[in-house]
């Protein structure tokens, strides 16, 4: 790669939480710049370059038209990181997905309808091949992962992502899991793949699958768990579907 | 003056989201104004439908990741609406604050990042890293404060993790507010002053055009969080009538749907706040409003970002006063006498048929989300954003600019709409959220 690879980021289909993210690791950031050249990042300047190294992408992909944008931005980078739940698994774009798409677009549109763009929301992996995943809904630890990532790509070394579930790293910070509060909370935690230090049940909540699941996750066994909790079937898939839609179809 | 000009701005830098700008004049005469939005269609309310509703401020809130706070606080206002839940005081002492901090991020990110690089006249923000060192570390530690406050208070930003139905999940401690204060009275002492004498220096382009102005209104604070739906034309609206304000449309050249009052389009945002709202500031932001020759009423949009240097000194001022209450009164977890409802709670409490509507204001106006619930799902979604409210005015502005400039050179007229666009601060993302729409 050049000695100050040039580095561009590219927004589909989605909040651009992500972009934010970035911007927001505020001197962090400033060190990094030192290292890269940014020559494409609409949301924070109005200068653009066809010429990089590193795409960064984010959002799913979601019209026609980003299908073109994103193979145009797959052969001119040697490097392609989709970063974020939208990029990475489709995300909470894909829940559209199991609607009726002439439907949705009759309600939003009305006799418009036809004149919109828009397809079932999908992983950028469903359309070009990527070369890393910076996970979570937003990038996980405030974009520390991110930075690592980025910054093992640079030194030439292969950034690790661990592949055992987000229990592990709840259990290790002493929370009590959520299924066992006084008011019992189901979560998708036993088969969510860790990196993010489990920010959700530390918060209270439930995990809900940002990360995308871990290699060979234990389905059986969680689906128990969950209809112990009281949740049906419907409403089991319902939770996966959630940010893992695009699970169902082969991921 | 029989000038041909053809303005088409592709993508729109520093704003959030797609947008294209398109001007037509022939012979001298304005043929079209556009402001396209491009954004890919979300269909949010669409993906509600059928979802458990303590699912949905988790939801609306990937609308957004500039406001995530905002519509979970939206959210969680229509849902409480509907299931008539009243919660809690902390509650509400919690989600103020989390707003306010949210709104001083934002503001921070866009008068600094997306307006100044035009003011100092730079592409971006990256080139001002070299040539203005103090000021692009004033505003990424003042932008640091206001994200790790939500992230005390609601878990994470963007897209919090602890604020759901009838409370939070978990509760910040009083160490962590006694030191939030202490970060935000030095930044009150240290980074505020910089930051006004450097706006108080920078000139804005003189344009004026008086419209409506809209947004909440409360009688003993600058509101925020709760308060009736105001326009300084029509006057007030109670919340669950916002439709006889707001009204959206269709329109080919835009994916996110125009909103118009009932008679013309109006303004909402910082601007349209201070309008309505600035004999409540706290007492610094009277004095910064003044420093900046900002006075209500003011009918330049491109003091919109002048607005938001106020406003953030305002959230400073407002944060402090909050924690203190909060620590005056005692933190306490209150699950156990709360519903406290999280998304994927084991047991959904029993819920019949009801609706709700919450109205909270957001750093680019007032936001609408309104739900009908049946049997635990949400079974109708309809959210009204700010930016799909001001598009029809930005057009207006547009409408009215553009022949008073027509003698400049094309490249700045170019820019003075450009900057006209981002002045508003568009969140294009959010407003391409694709609504239901009910034509009246």
């Amino acid at each position: 790669m050049a000695a100050k690879p040039r580095v561009g980021f590219f927004s589909f289909t989605g909040c651009e939480g992500c972009q934010l993210v970035v911007i927001s690791m505020a001197e962090k950031l400033l060190d990094l710049l030192g290292a890269v050249e940014v020559v494409n990042f609409r949301e924070a300047s109005s200068f653009k370059s066809d010429e990089y190294d590193v795409a960064v992408v984010e959002g799913s992909i979601s019209t026609v038209k980003e299908i073109e944008e994103l193979m145009e931005v797959r052969r001119r980078a040697k490097v392609l990181i989709a970063i974020g739940a939208c990029a990475h698994i489709g995300g909470i774009n894909c829940i559209k997905n199991f609607n009726n798409q002439y439907e949705i677009k009759r309600e939003v549109y009305k006799d418009k309808a036809t004149h919109f763009d828009s397809i079932l929301a999908q992983p950028v992996d469903a359309i070009v091949k990527v070369d890393y995943y910076s996970r979570g809904c937003p990038p996980n630890r405030d974009g520390e992962e991110f930075l690592e990532i980025v910054t093992a790509i640079l030194q030439g070394k292969k950034p690790y992502i661990p592949n055992y579930p987000v229990c592990i790293q709840c259990k290790s910070k002493g929370n009590v899991c959520v299924f066992h509060k006084e008011k019992p909370i189901t979560c998708l935690g036993p088969v969510t793949r860790a990196g993010c230090l489990a920010p959700c049940p530390s918060f209270g909540n439930a995990c809900i699958g940002c990360r995308g699941l871990v290699d060979d996750p234990n389905l059986n066994a969680h689906e128990e768990t969950l209809k112990e909790a009281g949740l049906t079937v419907q409403e089991i898939l319902k939770f996966y579907r959630l940010m893992n839609g695009m699970m169902e179809v082969g991921k | 003056m029989t000038r041909d000009i053809d303005i088409n701005i592709h993508h729109v830098a520093r704003v959030e989201g797609h947008g294209n700008i398109v001007i037509d004049v022939k012979n001298g005469e304005l043929k079209k104004v556009e402001l396209q939005i491009v954004e890919a269609p979300r269909f949010f309310e669409a993906m509600l439908k059928g979802r458990r509703f303590p699912e949905a401020p988790q939801i609306t809130s990937r609308i957004c990741g500039i406001c995530s706070v905002g519509h979970t606080a939206a959210s969680l206002r229509a849902i409480e609406d509907a299931l008539g839940i009243e919660p809690s005081e902390q509650t509400l002492l919690l989600r103020k604050a989390i707003l306010e901090a949210e709104m001083l991020q934002s503001h921070v990110l866009h008068y600094y990042f997306l307006v100044a690089p035009d003011l100092f006249k730079v592409p971006s923000v990256i080139p001002m890293a070299a040539t203005h060192p103090e000021e692009i570390k004033r505003a990424l530690r003042m932008k640091k404060l206001a994200d790790d406050i939500i992230t005390v208070v609601g878990g994470r930003h963007p897209h919090p993790i602890s604020m759901v139905v009838d409370g939070f999940t978990r509760i910040p401690t009083e160490t962590e507010l006694r030191d939030l204060i202490a970060r935000l009275k030095g930044t009150l002492e240290k980074d505020v002053p910089p930051t006004l004498d450097l706006f108080a220096s920078l000139k804005f382009p003189a344009f004026e055009r008086k419209t409506d102005y809209v947004g909440l209104k409360h009688s003993e604070e600058y509101a925020y969080y709760d308060g009736v739906i105001f326009s300084t034309e029509t006057g007030e609206t109670k919340h669950r009538d916002y439709k006889n304000k707001v009204k959206e449309e269709v329109v080919l050249h835009s994916t996110a749907k125009h909103a118009r009052g009932p008679f013309k389009p109006y303004m909402v945002g910082a601007l349209a706040r201070f309008n309505i709202n600035s004999d409540k500031l706290m007492p610094e932001a009277k004095k910064a409003a003044k420093k900046l020759g900002l006075a209500a009423p003011n009918y330049n949009p491109y003091m919109i970002s002048v607005a938001q240097v106020v406003e953030s000194v305002h959230n400073i001022e407002r944060m402090i006063h909050l924690f203190e209450e909060l620590l005056r009164r005692g933190l306490k977890d209150e699950s156990a006498d709360r519903q406290t409802i999280a998304g994927w709670s084991a047991k959904l409490p029993e819920v019949k048929k009801c609706w709700g509507v919450g109205a909270v204001e957001v750093p680019r106006g007032v936001l609408f989300h309104e739900y009908r619930i049946n049997e635990g799902l949400i079974v109708w979604a309809n959210c009204i954003i700010p930016t799909g409210q001001n598009l029809a005015n930005i057009e207006d502005d547009m409408r009215a600019l553009v022949p008073t400039i027509l003698d400049k050179p094309k490249e700045e007229i170019a820019l003075l709409l450009e900057m006209l666009v981002r002045a508003y601060d568009p969140c294009i993302s959010c407003s391409v959220h694709m609504l239901k729409v009910d034509f009246v």
